[in-house]
């Protein structure tokens, strides 16, 4: 078969929409592969949180300017996106995480972020809910939330609006190092460059990926609209997801367009199972009532799991893979794949046709990651 | 003889026998529109036991409470149609 494609990507979440979409719009003809439906495995079972981090100078870039062209592409979003800027608001429990938050407004202000320190009072009146006991807060205005699945879907059919083709309900059983796909019927499908962005499925496809499988818990409530106003994440986070080794719990609630709650999180390696661990969920929810007393008496309407794709330095795995320079990858986004799903599809099609892009990419790059520090499950 | 006790439902007065689910009581009070699902539409009961969620209500400032798993009691305040 002659090829017939500039980009095959493999995998329709949202970080594979985002490059099919960018792709396309810089004139690339893009083939966009799914075994499943659009955003029907992390993408769909993520909070969708836009939020910008800064747990390195990497990540505050790569999310600084993923949040800028969401908010750019904001008013262009139908309405079940469910697109808002609720803003994020870090809390601080003790004394030592309110002179965090006095390290980190300017570290967020000299990103040009907006950010702002609350004290206990502000706090309160912004989230009347929350433990009286909590002392502040980070206030990170322009965050924002969505609808994970509805905005992977928009991003493909822009994507198909400049010409790209997408077909689900087709595995992919290989991927050639000579950029080419072997389907699950046996075929083949031949393309200048195949980008692997098969998020935790991309290690079974391309060699020396070193992402592994974080398992998540997450619960949503009936409607109390008003009872969230922001995204609330305590800053005790910044602790415990930095924990690789252990299970660990972070109070982390998320106010949807139906005035729906999510609550979070969990993160837990070396269970690749798709059941509740009720001990964990236990744990999740005992944190969630710290913070917020009352969310015990609120009714549940489900409880689900869900896998980030972790990579061991948390930073995503964008551009070339070490195999070939025709399998390229977009991957590795851990819990941070809606936040910067645009910014990795950016960055994906400047490198193809070779514009320079806004921000450095080296960090991202999978160059990055030697034999010595893969992970061997 | 059955005791009675006296609920309100939307501000009117009801009084039913003690003993009397609360899902029962509103049909027979003639509620239709138990709940209003996201988009707007009415919601009534559906599988009378407690799975559907369909049934919710209002009791005594407490959304979505299944009035089929529930059952009448002595000044109960109940809101339908939220």
């Amino acid at each position: 078969m002659s090829t017939t494609y500039d980009v095959i990507i493999v995998g329709a979440g949202i970080v594979g929409c985002a490059c099919a979409h960018q792709c396309s719009q810089a004139g690339l003809k893009v083939l966009i592969l799914d075994q499943g439906p659009v955003g029907g495995q992390s993408t769909g079972a993520g909070m969708g949180h836009i939020v910008t981090m800064d747990d390195s100078p990497d990540q505050l870039a790569l999310t600084h300017y993923a949040r800028r062209l969401w908010l750019e592409l904001a008013e262009d979003l139908p309405a079940h996106v469910e697109f808002q800027r609720c803003g994020t608001l870090w809390v601080a429990a003790d004394a030592e995480e309110l002179d965090a938050v006095k390290r980190k407004v300017s570290v967020y202000q000299s990103a040009g972020s907006k950010a702002q320190v609350l004290d206990a009072r502000t706090l309160h009146e912004e989230e009347p809910h929350l433990n009286p006991a909590m002392l502040g807060g980070l206030l990170i205005p322009e965050d924002a939330v969505l609808y994970p699945p509805n905005a992977a879907r928009y991003l493909v059919d822009r994507a198909r609006s400049f010409g790209a083709e997408l077909r689900t309900g087709v595995a992919v059983r290989q991927i050639g190092d000579k950029g080419s796909v072997t389907l699950g019927d046996g075929s083949s499908v031949e393309a200048g460059l195949i980008l692997n962005a098969a998020g935790c499925g991309a290690p079974a496809l391309t060699p020396h990926v070193p992402v592994r499988p974080r398992k998540g818990h997450l619960v949503v409530t009936h409607r109390y609209p008003g009872f969230v106003r922001h995204q609330m994440i305590e800053l005790g986070y910044l602790k415990s997801a930095h924990s690789v080794s252990s299970d660990s719990v972070a109070f982390n609630v998320q106010p949807r367009a139906t005035g729906q709650i999510l609550i979070g999180s969990s993160r837990q390696y070396g269970d690749d199972s798709q059941t509740i661990h009720h001990g964990l969920l236990s744990r999740m929810m005992a944190q969630a009532c710290h913070y917020m007393p009352e969310i015990g008496a609120l009714s549940v309407t489900r409880t689900w799991v869900g896998f980030r794709p972790a990579t061991p330095d948390k930073r995503p795995l964008i551009g070339p893979s070490l195999v070939s320079d025709k399998v390229w990858l977009a991957t590795g986004h851990e819990g941070l794949g809606i936040a910067t799903s645009l910014a990795t599809g950016r960055l994906v099609a400047d490198m193809i046709v070779g514009r320079t892009p806004e921000i450095p990419i080296a960090p991202y790059s999978p160059a990055r990651v030697t034999q010595e520090n893969v992970v061997h499950e | 003889m059955s005791k009675h006790l006296t609920l309100s439902v939307n501000g009117r007065s009801l009084t039913v026998p003690e003993g009397t689910v609360l899902a029962v009581a509103l049909a027979e009070a003639g509620v239709t529109q138990f709940r209003r699902s996201v988009k707007g539409q009415a919601r009534g009961p559906l599988c009378g036991m407690g799975i559907c969620f369909e049934c919710s209500v209002t009791i005594d400032g407490k959304l979505h409470q299944r009035s089929c798993q529930t059952l009448c009691q002595e000044g109960m305040e109940v809101t339908t149609d939220e």
